[in-house]
């Protein structure tokens, strides 16, 4: 068998998060270089904020100013950053207490080494230069041996307060599309198409995917499917792709390819969309260097019967 | 609850009376997930004799982050077989929740029989980063703090605590690995050195092997049971809590959602003899031995646990199935089923399972 494929995969996208009045607060605050909490009902101060008390489940608003200094009440010491990660040295990830604070905020410490840190050590925020409203305003802490500074007592009432973050996320994968995946893609890059029958119900699925979902039995039988194959339903696509550099109107159907026990889908070409019906027969159009069919088009046959293709809607 | 009425009327009893697993590999890339979990699915239904149209309730439990695809559960699906169709459900959780699900299923008699199951394949990506993106996305997801970072922190609090030092960290994976050489699935089998610092104080031998692996688990109720399974292991209580999202909120050092969730599963009524701990990071089995009053009498993780096989999103099924098998084979009478989900002990599941008495 030849060797399994793999691609790398890159999922990233900029999350666009709203905020309520408390986040919006306490982010807006960061970009002013104010920290603030919110105080629960029974008086404690949770830093960072958050819009319900985690004990009553109670809407909490009162926001209050803490101080920039504060003492560590948990760390670990992270040898080797990673991607996104606040400093890109060696640093103290620490659980931190902020003064006036009766829970603790999560960021990094930058410290020369691991003997340097400790439970109780005191530190203070150390700001970005460029500040937008996200914890990242925040660079890191820094050791702090100074006289605690007091807060100034701001509202949490800002002139232009942000409403939202966006988060940047990626993840990185290598996609390995398994056994069965993996004979198909390589079939068609010698312009072939190959499915699998279940050995239980005998139908053959293109593309194979190792599995038959009717019996949930495995296929391995190869079967090499099409080139030709009928229209089984279509739709007409009016709004153009972004990236995609095909004209509207242009038609997307169902294809049962001959001897293929359901349809796959594909675009149709070489004929005027409102021409494409149920049974016009097709086949596949390769272009140069493609790996997969690039559409399909008309063969010139005569019509198929519905009897032929009727099992493959 | 069945904490406050076990088996009044109408209420019927329901029990695990099948569980497979799969061989846990560091990397699985030659196959699909669906080529990964049929087997385990069939093996699974050939033990109790079912056939997929036997099957009142499926439900089914995974991760697209894992997957690096939306509605990834869809096709592992596939493996199922669903025809006639099927009655079936998901969650974007550990298999362990997929099965409080079918047996909420099973209660309200609107099923006899349930396929539970679940997998995960970390090889393609970054397990580390992938965990992230289930973090506050405000505060803490932009920061990138990693699984072990977040357990580190766990760790050295429970230290700072006088709880445990790094020696007896060490002693909990050198126990689970030395376990797991009796356990043909698990991945790192037998002795294997403590290693480097990870993110201190964990080293490579408290934290989880990153691993693919599937579980699968059939539930029954009541007379079905015991025609599917020669001694099925009831499950007498189930119980899952959630603490606070955000981590400087909570006492790192102690797990009352655990401790909630066993009083009303009803672990502390009586002791058991076998304690299956989903405790990915050596720092927490110590956490919930001490939480759930697991004495030295109590056999814990004798599969090695988490420590030894960590397939995300199918480790804590397999903890129940686990379980499970000890009272089906007769090496247990009474077992607690743990499982976890989320930074330092988020959310805790716990099962009480039981073998009809001899
Ligand atoms: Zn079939």
């Amino acid at each position: 068998m030849s060797a399994i494929l793999t691609a790398p995969l890159t999922v990233e996208f900029p999350f666009t998060r709203s905020v309520g009045p408390v986040q919006s607060a306490f982010l807006t605050g960061l970009r002013e270089q104010v920290l603030l909490g919110v105080r629960t009902g029974d008086g404690r101060v949770l830093v960072p904020p958050v819009e319900y008390d985690p004990v009553t489940a109670e809407e909490i608003r009162d926001l209050v100013e803490v101080a920039p200094t504060g003492t560590v009440t948990t760390w670990a010491w992270n040898h080797e950053p990673r991607r996104g990660q606040p400093l890109a040295t060696p640093f103290a990830w620490v659980l931190v207490k902020l003064d006036g604070a009766d829970t603790a905020l999560l960021h990094a410490l930058d410290a020369p080494g691991p003997d340097s840190v400790r439970t109780g050590a005191r530190v203070r925020v150390r700001w970005a230069e460029e500040r937008s409203g996200a914890i990242t305003d925040i660079a890191c802490f820094e050791p702090y041996d100074g006289e605690p500074v007091e807060p100034a007592g701001h509202t949490g009432e800002f002139a232009d307060a942000i409403t939202g973050i966006v988060a940047p996320a990626r993840l990185d994968y290598t996609y390995s599309p398994g056994r069965a995946q993996t004979g198909y893609i390589n079939a068609l890059g010698g312009r072939r198409i190959v499915g699998e029958r279940c050995p239980s119900c005998r139908k053959v699925y293109v593309p194979p995917r190792g599995a038959c979902p009717t019996c949930g039995v495995a296929t391995a039988e190869q079967v090499e499917v099409g080139p030709g194959g009928t229209v089984t339903t279509f739709c007409i696509v009016n709004i153009k792709a972004k990236n995609l550099d095909i004209e509207v109107p242009y038609v997307y159907a169902h294809i049962a390819l001959d001897g293929a026990g359901l349809a796959l889908h594909g675009r149709i070409a070489g004929i005027p969309y409102d021409q494409v019906r149920m049974g016009l027969r097709v086949e596949p159009v390769w272009t140069e260097g493609s790996r997969y069919p690039d559409h399909y088009r008309p063969t010139g046959e005569p019509d198929a019967d519905y009897e032929t293709y009727r099992e493959t809607l | 609850m069945t904490r406050e009425a076990p088996r009044a009327a109408g209420v019927r009893d329901i029990a695990v009376v099948a569980f497979a697993q799969t061989d846990h590999r560091r990397t699985s890339e030659e196959i699909s997930e669906v080529e990964m979990l049929m087997p385990v699915l069939h093996e699974v239904m050939e033990s109790t004799g079912l056939k997929t149209a036997d099957i009142d309730f499926t439900c089914s439990g995974s991760s697209d982050y894992l997957a690096g695809r939306a509605f990834s559960f869809t096709l592992a699906l596939d493996g199922v077989g669903a025809w006639p169709p099927i009655s079936e459900s998901h969650v974007e959780m550990d298999g362990a929740w997929a099965l409080y699900e079918a047996w909420v299923k099973l209660r309200t008699g609107d099923a006899d029989t349930a396929l539970v199951y679940s997998y995960g394949k970390s090889s393609p990506g970054s397990v580390r980063d992938v965990l992230t993106r289930q973090l506050d996305p405000y505060y803490v997801a932009p920061l990138w703090p990693d699984s072990v970072a977040l357990a580190a922190l766990q760790a050295q609090a429970l230290i700072d605590a006088g709880t445990a030092d790094e020696p007896a960290l060490a002693a909990v994976g050198a126990r689970s690995r030395a376990d797991a050489a009796a356990n043909s699935h698990a991945q790192p089998r037998g002795p294997v050195p403590q290693g480097d610092y990870l993110v201190r104080p964990l080293r490579t031998g408290d934290c989880p092997p990153i691993g693919d692996g599937a579980a699968a688990v059939v539930l029954a109720a009541g007379e079905r049971a015991r025609d599917l399974c020669e001694r099925p292991a009831w499950i007498r209580g189930i119980d899952h809590r959630i603490e606070a999202h955000g981590i400087g909120v909570r006492d790192l050092t102690d797990s009352p959602s655990t401790r909630l969730a066993a009083e009303r599963a009803g672990a502390y009524e009586r002791p058991v003899d076998t304690a299956e701990l989903h405790a990915p990071f050596s720092s927490q089995e110590v956490i919930l031995r001490e939480v759930l009053g697991l004495d030295d009498g109590v056999r814990v993780n004798p599969s090695g646990g988490a420590l030894a096989a960590n397939p995300i999103m199918a480790a804590g099924l397999i903890r129940i199935g686990e379980a499970a098998a000890r009272i089906h084979r007769g090496e247990s009478d009474r077992a607690l089923a743990h499982a976890t989900s989320g930074p330092c002990l988020q959310q805790n599941l716990v099962a009480v399972l039981e073998g009809d008495p001899r």
